[in-house]
């Protein structure tokens, strides 16, 4: 049996086109572009080609294009960074919003430890963050606002160009984790005037371990990888070159394509979100039904837990997420769950399904035919469904 | 979540129990039934259970939770099902995780859940027989 992959917000497969780019140089070239003989330039080469290719796309100079070693470290360095700088001034208040991806919020969360207060915005019950809010808690000792450009697990696109103008107006550095967003929808650092943006290869098709920090030239960050000259002296460690060439290949290439595959994305996005409300009841979708990323379905089955239904979902050959506690390691179920209102038991029973750009719509029929007969299955074990049917009647 | 011995998440027995539930539904004219665990926490198991002669003749189950909470559910029941009150009250979790060749740590309290349920069962069904 073909098993059906729509987990890709997890994380996606390289692309063939990516990974036959890539090859070269581990078989290749391979040269420490920090050398000075001719293997080594062939390297740096290779390293700036890649830097100017992403910066391109992005809108961006290639000399504020970083290169790390994926989304958490490019979250990390942009917040503690900006942190640690501001605190030089003075300013020790950062605020962002309660959904963000785990390395934003633990990254401010150790920091409160270390000193800094942070405000943690609520969302809406789509998950939109409180602009009102934001800006009434900014205060003359606010040096960062970090807010993400969507939402890994609900989909939901924030108003990216109207954090930054309240930012600018109240001139504070402001960073967007768009790990998820990347690939996805149209991005320009210029058109978003963002001072910061973090990105990582393996959500857009590209390898696992490496990602861009994209810093605003005259925005000062203090390192985190202290050590050799790389990446202008400002993140050490020799670099990762066939991931680099790999990140600059797949975010090519999924830029040469976007409005096609989000076109086709969108359309089997909604098949899919319509198929489970229609066919299912008691289900709802979590998350903004417009201002959502192409591949994101989110839906919360009620009665049901989680878990059990990504297991079963596995043992039919799809591979899913879910919100749910037992997914995620601890007791509580997701933050992002609660924090547009969900209740908890509401909240456990979630299941999150994102599509690539070789999901087709056979898969999704074929998740549409199987899912509503194993939430049938567990609901008939399930002793809340029982009171549900009883009230009902 | 990840069982480094066999590479997997939860034993065979686990997932077979997951898969295959035993003794899933309600019993009628039950003589005991215990609800323990809470939505909130993502775990409610109900136990039915039928008694002649201070033995359990039948038990069937109802749960809400994950794959380990269905597992341990399944498993309890078969457990008690044709022991005396005595003996269903004398199973431990331990005893229950063991006969699904154990449960991840993190799992660990889904299995006492089980043993509250069967102990929960038993007390409603001595609640209405005080004479036993």
């Amino acid at each position: 049996m073909k098993r059906i992959y729509m987990d890709n917000a997890a994380t996606t497969s390289v692309a063939p086109e990516v990974l036959e780019q890539m090859i070269p140089y581990f078989t290749q070239v391979g040269g420490n572009p920090s050398s000075i003989h001719s293997n080594g330039r062939e390297a740096k080469r290779a390293l700036e080609n890649a830097r100017r290719q992403v910066a391109e796309i992005l809108g961006a100079l290639p000399q504020e294009i970083y290169f790390t070693s994926g989304g958490s470290e490019s979250d990390n360095w942009a917040i503690k960074g900006a942190a640690f700088q501001m605190k030089e001034k003075g300013k020790t208040h950062i605020i962002t919003s309660a959904i963000e991806h785990h390395a934003v919020l633990h990254t401010c969360e150790w920091l409160e430890k270390q000193g800094f207060t942070v405000t943690y915005v609520p969302v809406d019950e789509l998950g939109v963050i409180d602009l009102k809010a934001l800006e009434e808690a900014i205060n003359e000792n606010t040096g960062l606002i970090t807010v993400m450009a969507a939402n890994n697990e609900i989909g939901t696109i924030q108003p990216v160009k109207e954090i930054s103008r309240i930012a600018k107006e109240h001139q504070v550095l402001f960073h967007t984790d768009a790990v998820q967003a990347v690939g996805a929808m149209p991005i320009n650092v210029n058109d978003w005037q963002v001072d910061m943006l973090s990105l990582s290869a393996h959500k857009f098709r590209g390898p696992k371990g490496v990602g861009v920090l994209y810093v605003r030239k005259g925005v000062r960050l203090n390192y985190l990888v202290h050590g050799g000259a790389q990446e202008r002296g400002k993140r050490a460690g020799t670099e990762n070159l066939p991931g680099i060439v790999g990140l600059a290949a797949a975010l090519k290439r999924a830029y040469d394509h976007l409005d096609e595959v989000v076109a086709r994305e969108i359309a089997l996005r909604d098949k899919l979100i319509n198929g489970i409300l229609e066919s299912i009841p008691y289900t709802r979708l979590n998350g903004h039904r417009e201002n959502r990323l192409p591949n994101n379905v989110n839906v919360s089955v009620q009665y049901i837990e989680g878990e059990a239904l990504l297991l079963r979902l596995d043992l039919a050959g799809i591979a899913a997420s879910s919100g749910s506690a037992c997914t995620s390691g601890s007791l509580d179920p997701s933050h992002v769950l609660l924090a547009i209102g969900l209740p908890h038991e509401i909240a456990h029973g979630s299941l999150r399904l994102t599509l690539s750009d070789e999901t087709t719509e056979e898969e999704v029929d074929e998740v549409l035919r199987v899912l509503p007969n194993i939430v049938n299955t567990l609901r008939n074990m399930s002793p809340l469904y029982e009171m549900i049917l009883k009230e009902a009647k | 979540m990840y069982d480094e011995k066999n590479g997997t998440m939860y034993s065979e027995k686990v997932m077979d129990h997951f898969a295959n539930p035993r003794n899933v539904g309600e019993i009628e004219n039950a003589d005991g039934v215990g609800t323990v665990g809470n939505a909130k926490c993502g775990d409610i198991m109900k136990m039915y259970i039928k008694v002649e002669n201070g033995i359990i003749v039948d038990v069937k189950f109802k749960t809400f939770g994950c794959g380990a909470a269905i597992a341990t559910s399944s498993m309890a029941t078969e457990l008690v099902k044709g022991k005396t009150l005595e003996e269903a009250w004398n199973l431990t979790n331990k005893a229950v995780a063991d006969a699904l060749d154990g449960l991840p740590p993190v799992k660990m309290h889904c299995s006492l859940l089980a043993e509250e349920a069967i102990h929960a069962a038993i007390d409603d069904y001595r609640k209405a027989h005080p004479e036993e």
